[in-house]
């Protein structure tokens, strides 16, 4: 079974978000650039059930320019077999799906995996737009991911509860945890990661739908009000009269 | 063409979300001198779907079909799709739901228009643009997104917009069919398993939050929390060492890569506030951070704090509560 597992290049959940100086862009300088966490997931069990299977291939997939490339790497000493890397910045969700289904199309692609959603954009946008464009169900958000055959059964978070899904390869699933334990590279998988195939081909498609006019940073926080801890009922007061949110 | 709105209903009642996102696409109608149409997913009775006239509703459309009970994305898609088409609609407003979104995201491509999530604000139109802003980075920032092309869907962050109440209003509530076949239902549910909702109250349609972490010692302690949470109606929460150690489910998880919850209220009872804690939590209006330890990190995201013992404050609190009402 083939494997696509697609991962976004994201700034390290710690840093401290500026912009440059026009607002137009997030700003990179000596920023650390993290494997989006919640792709970790999709990564970790696309390898998990390829060894489960005993054979196949997992592909790990980025859009991303030349920078993302240690993260690549990262991803093939978790365990990937080998990557693609498509050379674009990632404008919008609707630019990078196309690229995803491009990829998916060409090389058949059993299973599509990626997070539910970057920690940057947080679009939470691709895996349907992937999955319209190939014309294949896709399962948003799954909690757990099992196969038997050709066939798939994934939980699907839903407000208040799961369903349970079933679907036929080839399908899209944007994965989230509880759905494995993410694993983290060992050493003979970074010394193998080195040599593993890692192909670049440029981007195809339509353009963009979307534009960042301008980013803005959250309003500051006033700073926090304490309540002496023997006085505890005084913030029940605080939240109903000044808070107003009781 | 009317703006269509999407509104989810579980059983039989509207969704508090919905009501934001048809409040909002009901404003966004009146911006561009035209009505709002909702169309009806989930289980709905008509009285409910008519009451949609308070948020500024002047038709609802509903497909009785049974199978659209449960979310089929499938089904769904199609029903929004046909829905949009019949009302010529050149705007759609969803909820930043899992629903919303897994159909917000299938529905772009389909009818080639551009799509905004986590959209927090009123569109600005000034000068034939059209622009929304949303959250990005997790909470810690956000950003103007030019929608570009005829046709935009928007799916509108939880809490975000209030949800307009015009008493006495009434929507048509119209009978609809999208023609919907056995195949548009193949990746229908097997199983639905609702979870047990201590109080009721749903985290991620919750405005008032009460969540617990390491510092609550063991699952023995919760009840602590729960008592607070019943007194001030809040949903429960809790931290991802909590919900990794199974003290707590995991759908009560809220964090990075947890649920993201923007409450009016968000009551943290010993949880530090590491960074990926903050992420699904710094939109909440109003935080209030317990701790005994005064360096907590939460301290400097929260509005009101307690330097003090969960076990102490907690039951105070409860009580105080109580004495008000």
């Amino acid at each position: 079974m083939k494997f696509l597992v697609c991962i976004s290049n994201v700034p390290d959940t710690t840093t401290k978000i500026a912009f440059t100086p026009d607002n137009k862009e997030f700003n990179k300088a000596g920023v650390q650039f993290v494997i989006n966490p919640w792709d970790e997931y999709a990564l970790t069990r696309a390898i998990e059930l390829k060894e489960a299977q005993g054979g196949g291939t997992v592909t790990v997939l980025n859009v991303g320019e030349a920078d993302t490339e240690p993260n690549i790497r990262k991803a093939l000493a978790i365990g990937a077999d080998d990557a693609i890397r498509v050379n674009a910045a990632p404008k919008d969700a609707f630019f990078v799906a196309q690229q995803i289904a491009n990829v998916a199309k060409e090389g058949a692609y059993d299973v599509i995996l990626m997070g539910k959603e970057s920690i940057d954009y947080n679009g939470f946008q691709v895996h349907g737009m992937v999955g319209e464009l190939l014309g294949i169900p896709t399962v948003a958000p799954a909690m757990k991911l099992d196969m038997s055959g050709n066939t798939a059964t994934l939980e699907r978070e839903i407000e208040g509860g799961k369903e349970i899904v079933q679907v036929n390869t080839p399908f899209v699933a944007s994965c989230q945890q509880p759905m494995c334990e993410p694993r983290i590279p060992n050493m003979r998988g970074i010394m193998t990661a080195r040599t593993k195939p890692l192909k670049v081909v440029e981007p195809t498609g339509d353009a963009p739908r979307t534009a960042v006019a301008e980013y803005a940073l959250p309003p500051k926080k006033q700073g926090v009000k304490l309540i002496p801890a023997e006085n505890a009922g005084e913030l029940i007061k605080l939240l109903r009269n000044e808070a107003k949110v009781i | 063409m009317s703006v269509l709105v999407v509104v989810e209903c579980d059983g039989g009642e509207v969704k508090k979300s919905s009501l934001e996102v048809a409040s909002y696409g009901s404003q966004v109608a009146q911006m561009l001198g035209t009505t709002a149409t909702a169309v009806a997913v989930g289980e709905a009775t008509e009285a409910n779907l008519a009451k949609l006239g308070e948020q500024g509703i002047s038709k609802v459309l509903y497909d009785a079909e049974p199978r659209l009970k449960d979310f089929v994305n499938g089904a769904y898609t199609k029903l929004i799709a046909a829905a949009a088409q019949k009302e010529d609609s050149k705007i759609i407003v969803l909820a930043n739901s899992n629903i919303g979104a897994s159909v917000g995201s299938r529905l772009s491509v389909r009818l080639q228009a551009s799509l905004a999530t986590n959209v927090v604000e009123l569109p600005k139109t000034d000068g034939g643009s059209f622009v929304v802003k949303r959250g990005a980075f997790s909470g810690k920032a956000f950003a103007d997104v030019k929608l570009e092309g005829e046709r935009k869907i928007i799916a509108v962050k939880k809490n975000s917009i209030e949800a307009l109440h015009e008493a006495g209003k009434t929507a048509q509530v119209e009978s609809f069919s999208a023609q919907l076949t056995d195949a548009d239902f193949a990746d229908a549910p097997k199983q639905v398993v609702m979870q047990d909702q201590a109080g009721g109250i749903l985290l991620p349609e919750a405005d008032k939050v009460v969540s617990g972490g390491r510092g609550m010692k063991g699952p023995e302690n919760w009840n602590l929390i729960e008592d607070l949470a019943k007194a001030i109606g809040a949903a429960t929460a809790c931290s991802k060492p909590v919900s990794d150690v199974d003290w707590r489910p995991h759908h009560e998880h809220v964090g990075q890569t947890g649920i993201t919850v923007s409450p009016n209220l968000y009551i943290a009872c010993g949880i530090s506030g590491a960074i990926q804690h903050l992420a699904g939590v710094n939109s909440s209006k109003v935080i209030v951070v317990i701790n005994k330890d005064p360096e907590a990190p939460f301290f400097k995201a929260a509005d009101y704090g307690i330097v003090g013992d969960v076990f102490d404050v907690l039951p105070k609190l409860t009580q105080a509560v109580k004495e008000l009402s």
